[in-house]
């Protein structure tokens, strides 16, 4: 599911392009605003990580484009190794173990 | 565009990561993420905007403190902890931007569209907003006054764009449905 924010009727909603473009943006964002949602951190606090990953990519572009979600997510899983949540090996180990699975299930 | 790919099985493996810890459920996510796409966005500023161009008191009240009207309004989404609604004239024009990533007010406006949190915007609207507005469609008489207003963590922006010409004899509800999402950050004109 592509989320299109703007692809609704309303007209207001109408102009403009959609916010998400890929279904695990959506996912980034919606997991972001939960964990903070329930109190794991402040909005703020994650904005910090935001704009440090932003910086860094400001500061010396990579030259693959400028792609908001990439360091959003970076930023999110930044913050919960930093609030000892989830570890980067831990994370490393499931990306690797689900980019293992038999083709057709990796989506 | 960078590969996508990894970027989305981390997202994956890290949502399975947090339900296992009991941190989250997918049904959690789900929620959130439909509460932003069907009851946050631009309608709920175009609303303001339609009242404040009708009803000249509103308009006072939300130029004065339009934190203490949204509160009024209830709407779900956040972000807009203090909200300040600059005014579009004949004389000046006004564009928002959050240079160091991407604050805005959800609350108002929903998310964020892509070029907003794009570095380009983010650095030229300030350097030589006269020209992105030109190039956005927007074109100025040299003698009309741009401010850029720079959202921050504290502080959100919104433009209250100058009415329509034919304004006259309009319905609230039908000049909600002229305003739009870019004229409510300043780079439209409705």
């Amino acid at each position: 599911m592509a989320m299109e924010l703007e692809g609704k009727a309303t007209p207001p909603m109408a102009n403009g392009e959609i916010v998400f473009e890929a279904p695990w943006q959506t996912r980034a964002f919606g997991m972001a605003r939960a964990l903070c949602e329930q109190g794991l951190y402040s909005w703020d606090e994650f904005r910090g990580h935001l704009i440090a990953e932003i910086e860094k990519y400001d500061a010396q572009p990579d030259g693959r484009g400028y792609e908001y979600f990439d360091h959003f997510l970076s930023a999110l899983i930044q913050l919960l190794a930093e609030k000892q949540v989830c570890r980067s090996d831990e994370l490393s180990e499931r990306t690797t173990v689900f980019d293992e699975r038999p083709h057709g299930h990796d989506h | 565009m960078s590969d996508a790919k990894p970027q989305a099985l981390r997202a994956e493996a890290l949502e399975s990561l947090l339900i296992e810890k009991g941190l989250l459920t997918s049904e959690l996510v789900d929620e959130v993420v439909h509460r932003y796409s069907e009851r946050v966005g631009p309608m709920n500023g175009a609303r303001l905007v339609a009242r404040a161009w009708l009803e000249p008191e509103f308009k006072k009240s939300l130029l004065e403190d339009a934190t203490a009207v949204v509160a009024d309004y209830n709407f779900e989404g956040g972000e807009v902890q203090k909200l300040v609604v600059v005014e579009n004239t004949p004389e000046i024009h006004n564009a928002v931007v959050c240079t160091l990533c991407s604050c805005y007010p959800w609350g108002v406006l929903g998310l964020p569209p892509k070029w907003y949190k794009d570095p380009a915007y983010r650095a030229r609207i300030v350097s030589e907003p006269r020209e992105v507005l030109t190039e956005m469609g927007v074109e100025l008489d040299d003698d009309i006054e741009i401010r850029v207003w720079d959202s921050s963590a504290e502080v959100r922006y919104m433009v209250l764009p100058m009415p329509p010409q034919d304004i006259e004899g309009k319905s609230l509800k039908e000049l909600e449905t002229r305003v739009t999402r870019d004229s409510m950050i300043g780079v439209q004109r409705v």
